[in-house]
């Protein structure tokens, strides 16, 4: 079969709609994710059951495929609570929760990286720790580990693509609906491929602006 | 005003502090000396807690400082530190720096923890560095933030832990001479230094330490002309 764009053109609007469901799976699971990694990284500074506890979760998280994470949260918890998630809320708690892992190791290295002597000399001041946390350690560790960050986010936008399998209408899915109803493959496939790369472009692009703005040597 | 109390200071099993007594009185000026190892800088940071002794009392008017951690950072606002290696936030420029804790820890508003801190910043000659950030500076430059950073507390006493020895001997005097003015100013001021002229210049006590203990606490003068001890004669000799 040869070639030809013009039998998908008009599945092309479609398929760009998917980059709203993928964008907004990804957005969401990388807030909340940070919200929950900066939450970790902060609770396993200090020693004790709680730094097990987060540990464990941790490695859970980047220790398993995402598809089985997936699969597990949609088809398998559900046989015994017997709650069915919809689709995009599996899809969000399980992006979230893998995406926070990762995250949290981060930025436990970014805080690592962390000269003590700035920790103590704010110490020596009187500074509360929580004003320590938030204003000399995040924000340093931040920078450090924001490339590393972008990389964790472009990779989380190209992992939403498993969604597919919980029939989520993401980018990757509409491609399969549209080559169930052309017959076709290549076309849709290389159109989504470059969606794909042109929203990654533009994310790894917002991050060097990031980098740039909060730059400081 | 300060007064630590049969301090000892462990480390796994090594003995870095042996049953310490010492009162520092206010507005004096105090220099640690001692060889390298014996315990000067675990000493001093035993004062504001940086280090938490193994066993005995670190009173600071009044409150036992191991005992009591509400009053530790009301404590701690009233002793500023300045350390060997600065230790500035890398990402505030020097006049950020200065006003940080101004705010976080005085509750101060911007405006008056930004004249706060250009009034410091100046009285250490920097006042053309204000927006500089710390890779920007020289270390007698970050050396001399430091010390804004910790007089804009308007502290009672204030130690310092070997504050010249990163430096080259330039920068050495410029800091050096910033520190001699700030004594006998209302300031308890507690120096661990290897500069021993400077200490016997700027010192009105020498406290002298030898392997994790405190061996003299002599007048200035006396100590340079008669030591107590032949432990500290050997020291001195060696220095000349
Ligand atoms: N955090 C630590 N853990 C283990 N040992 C330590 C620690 N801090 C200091 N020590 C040890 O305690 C002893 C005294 O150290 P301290 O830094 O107080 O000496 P010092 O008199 O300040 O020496 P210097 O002149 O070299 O700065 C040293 O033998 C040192 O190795
Ligand atoms: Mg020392």
């Amino acid at each position: 079969m040869k070639v030809n764009f013009g039998a998908i053109v008009e599945y092309i609007p479609y398929l760009l709609g998917g980059i709203l469901v993928t964008l907004e799976i990804a957005i969401a699971a990388a807030l909340l994710g940070s919200l929950l990694a900066l939450i970790f990284s902060l609770l396993s500074r200090k020693k004790g059951i709680l730094q097990s506890a987060i540990k464990v979760f941790i490695d859970f998280f980047r220790g398993t495929p995402l598809l089985f994470q997936l699969a597990f949260f949609h088809f398998g918890i559900p046989q015994i609570t017997g709650i069915i998630p919809t689709p995009y809320i599996s899809a969000l708690v399980v992006f979230s929760l893998n995406s926070s892992a990762y995250l949290a190791e981060i930025l436990r290295a970014g805080i690592e990286s962390i000269d003590k002597g700035q920790i103590e000399a704010a110490h020596a001041l009187g500074v509360k720790s929580w004003d320590i946390s938030f204003s000399i350690i995040i924000p340093q560790a931040l920078r450090n580990v924001l490339p590393a960050i972008m990389n964790e986010f472009i990779t989380l936008v190209k992992e939403t693509s498993v969604v597919s399998m919980i029939s989520l209408t993401d980018i990757m899915r509409r491609q399969q609906i549209v080559s169930a109803a052309t017959y076709r493959f290549f076309e849709p496939l290389l159109v989504i491929g470059i969606i794909y790369l042109v929203m990654n472009i533009v994310l790894s692009n917002i991050g060097k602006i990031l980098e740039r703005k909060l730059k400081y040597d | 005003m300060i007064k630590l109390e049969n301090v000892s200071k462990k480390f796994h099993d090594t003995v870095v502090l042996k049953n310490v007594n010492i009162e520092f009185e206010p507005e004096k000026t105090y220099a640690i000396i001692g060889s390298s190892g014996a315990g000067k800088s675990t000493l001093l940071r035993c004062i504001n807690l940086l280090e938490k002794p193994s066993t005995g009392k670190v009173i600071v008017d009044g409150v036992d400082l191991t005992k009591d951690k509400a009053q530790l950072n009301p404590i701690r606002e009233k002793i500023g530190m300045v350390f060997q290696n600065f230790n500035l936030f890398a990402h505030m420029s020097a006049k950020k720096n200065v006003m940080f804790a101004l705010l976080k820890v005085k509750k101060m508003s911007q405006e008056e923890a930004e004249i706060e801190a250009v009034k410091q910043l100046t009285n250490v000659g920097l006042a053309h560095r204000l927006d500089n950030y710390p890779h920007q500076l020289s270390g007698g430059e970050k050396q001399r933030v430091a010390i804004a950073r910790a007089l804009a507390m308007h502290p009672k006493a204030i130690l310092f832990d070997e504050p010249t020895s990163a430096l080259d001997p330039e920068m050495t005097q410029e800091v050096l001479k910033v520190i001699k003015a700030l004594n006998h100013t209302g300031m308890t001021n507690i120096i661990v230094t290897h500069e021993i002229k400077f200490a016997q210049e700027v010192a009105d006590i020498i406290i002298f330490m030898n392997n994790a203990e405190i061996l003299e606490v002599t007048n200035t003068k006396e100590f340079f002309e008669k030591p107590k001890t032949d432990r500290a004669k050997e020291f001195l000799s060696n220095m000349i």
